[in-house]
């Protein structure tokens, strides 16, 4: 993965494109958040999959396009790839009865290498003449008076809101309920008579789905794909979760998708802040995940050290 | 209604810690019949309970439902004919969700689930309907995470739930223990009035002596896995806690070793 799109550009366009440019990578990256909070605050389930499934949407976007289909062929194909991986990981935690980490970590692994089967080099392109013009390529020439940042930003803006009403909607219909009410509490749910399992293999499916859908929009963004691009993916998946949570208060469902999309733009836009101007003090692109990581650890940490430290 | 067929549960099953929590017991409840049950720490009410529901199996015996065999029958399965309370007020609801989400999943309970809305102004209506008739003001609150409720409103919600769909058996775990006593005596008044209402089939496992005797038509007395007491009627009627646990020590050859039930009654 590029540390960050915007930071790579910041030289060639004016303040207003870099913060567009943020955006929209926040926007891309927020499909991921989405699923991210599915399946750590809805199911209550730490699952680690993603960092393979968004390669694996990606390479299956990539294989559907060399293969001669569109980009409309790709994204459901990777849509499709996704939850497949997610159920694999399902099945090991409800059927062998798996932790849930060692359960998300197998399929990841097992993913590197179908990933790279899939896409048979580390790393493939998307921009040479395929046959198909990839989604955002389709854009630019459709509307070749408007600047391509700006139909960009419109597009994965609508994108988002309808992704974000569609999984608002599902959560609240008797699947997502009992999805939600699975990660709440367990035994209630199978005193209610639902199988919590299958609420479980429903869930994360969901969330690789969209985890793998982000994967594919993101490598039709950068025009390639990269066997690594995976690699931290989760952690910054979650990072948006709780900077969302951090920056708007609310239980409701409406609030915490929105949470979940304001958390991914802002984390996008501080980490492109940090990469430029942390770039006078030797902050390097791939310092990025460090600085990711320090991110989710003081804001998981806080309530702790406040309790701690706080009063006193 | 409920048949039980010398059910044995141990744990930790040819261990040195093995446990027989459940020894060899066999009992059968009627339709109707309202039957609460003691005992001391770590006898095995909890243990009958959880295989009754399903969230064990046992080692050997069987249990009927209305005639059905369902040893094996996983809980989620078993669910539709049961309604279940737990002493721990967070365990009965969800407390991340509405008081409206947590009435849908048990109105819900035994439908197949599809991408339907969960909840219809229809349900709604019946929802505040039966919430106002608990008295506790919740049917003005639909929209209010569980989580913010008090423990006894928990517990009421649980009760609520447990009884929808008039479940075949209504089984119910020291669900006033956790409460303090005017809120408990408040829940136990709700539990009698909703299993006479809805002529419900009920076992209640309970530390208070005094309203084992009081409440229901059956008592039953656990000791070491199994039933030791088996009393109704007029027997029943005229037994007080003192000699309840004389009966005990004659039986047993010790005391009733349970402090908070002699505290309590
Ligand atoms: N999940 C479990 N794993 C291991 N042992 C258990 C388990 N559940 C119960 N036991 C053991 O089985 C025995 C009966 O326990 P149970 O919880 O049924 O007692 P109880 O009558 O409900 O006691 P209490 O009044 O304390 O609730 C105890 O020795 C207990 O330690
Ligand atoms: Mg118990």
């Amino acid at each position: 993965m590029p540390a960050s799109y915007a930071g790579l550009r910041k030289e060639a366009c004016g303040i207003r494109e870099f913060f567009l440019y943020s955006v929209q990578e926040g926007l891309l990256f927020g499909i991921l958040a989405l699923g991210v909070f599915i399946t750590f605050r809805c199911l209550n389930f730490p699952d680690l999959t993603v960092d393979g499934s968004y390669p694996l949407g990606a390479a299956v976007f990539a294989l559907t396009m060399y293969r001669g289909y569109g980009p409309v062929a790709g994204v459901v194909s990777a849509l499709a790839a996704g939850a497949l991986a997610g159920l694999f990981t399902g099945i090991l935690h409800t059927f062998s009865r798996i932790p849930a980490l060692l359960s998300g970590i197998l399929t990841m692994i097992c993913l590197y290498s179908i990933n790279l089967r899939i896409m048979g080099r580390p790393n493939i392109s998307l921009s040479e003449n395929l046959g198909h013009r990839t989604i955002f390529v389709i854009l630019r020439d459709a509307f070749p008076t408007v600047p391509e940042v700006y139909v960009r930003f419109l597009f994965l803006f609508a994108l988002l809101v309808v992704l974000k009403f569609l999984l608002d909607a599902f959560l609240q219909t008797e699947i997502g309920l009992s999805i939600r009410a699975t990660g709440d509490n367990e035994t209630l749910v199978a005193t209610q008579g639902i199988n919590p399992d299958d609420m479980k293999l429903i869930g994360i499916s969901l969330s690789n789905a969209l985890v793998a859908l982000s994967g594919a929009m993101f490598a039709q963004y950068q025009g390639f794909v990269d066997i690594n691009m995976g690699i931290g993916m989760v952690i910054s998946g979650l990072a948006s979760v709780i900077v969302g949570e951090v920056l708007l208060r609310g239980k409701t469902i409406f609030v915490m998708t929105l949470q979940v999309i304001v958390g991914s733009v802002v984390y996008r836009l501080a980490t492109a802040v940090a990469l430029n101007w942390g770039y006078s003090i030797g902050f390097k692109p791939y310092d990025l995940k460090l600085f990711t990581g320090i991110l989710v650890i003081v804001i998981l940490s806080f309530p702790v050290l406040k309790e701690k430290f706080g009063k006193a | 209604m409920l048949k039980l067929d010398r059910v044995n549960k141990y744990f930790f099953r040819n261990t040195q810690d093995e446990r027989w929590a459940v020894r060899n017991l066999s009992l059968e409840v009627q339709k109707g019949e309202f039957v609460t049950v003691v005992g001391s720490n770590g006898a095995g009410k909890t243990t009958l309970l959880n295989l009754i529901s399903g969230t064990y199996f046992p080692d050997s015996g069987r249990i009927f439902i209305d005639g059905q065999d369902v040893t094996t029958v996983p809980a989620y399965e078993r669910a539709k004919y049961l309604g279940r309370v737990f002493q721990n007020t967070f365990q009965g609801t969800a407390a991340s969700l509405t008081i409206e989400e947590n009435l849908a999943i048990a109105y819900l309970k035994g439908k197949r689930k599809g991408i339907r809305m969960a909840i219809s102004e229809k349900m709604r209506e019946y929802f505040r309907e039966r919430l106002a008739e608990i008295g506790l003001g919740l049917e003005r609150r639909l929209k209010d995470r569980v989580g913010l409720l008090s423990g006894g409103q928990r517990q009421a919600l649980a009760l609520l739930m447990a009884t929808f769909g008039n479940p075949k058996i209504l089984l119910l775990d020291e669900h006033t223990a956790n409460l303090d006593p005017k809120t408990g005596e408040k829940i136990m008044e709700l539990t009698t009035r909703l299993i006479e209402e809805n002529a419900l089939t009920a076992i209640m496992v309970t530390h208070n002596l005094q309203d084992a005797l009081q409440y229901g038509h059956r008592t039953l007395m656990m000791d070491e896995g199994e039933v030791v007491l088996d009393i109704f009627g007029e027997e029943r009627k005229r037994m007080t806690i003192q000699e309840l646990l004389e009966r005990f020590s004659e039986l047993r050859h010790k005391k009733f070793a349970e402090d908070r039930a002699l505290l309590s009654s």
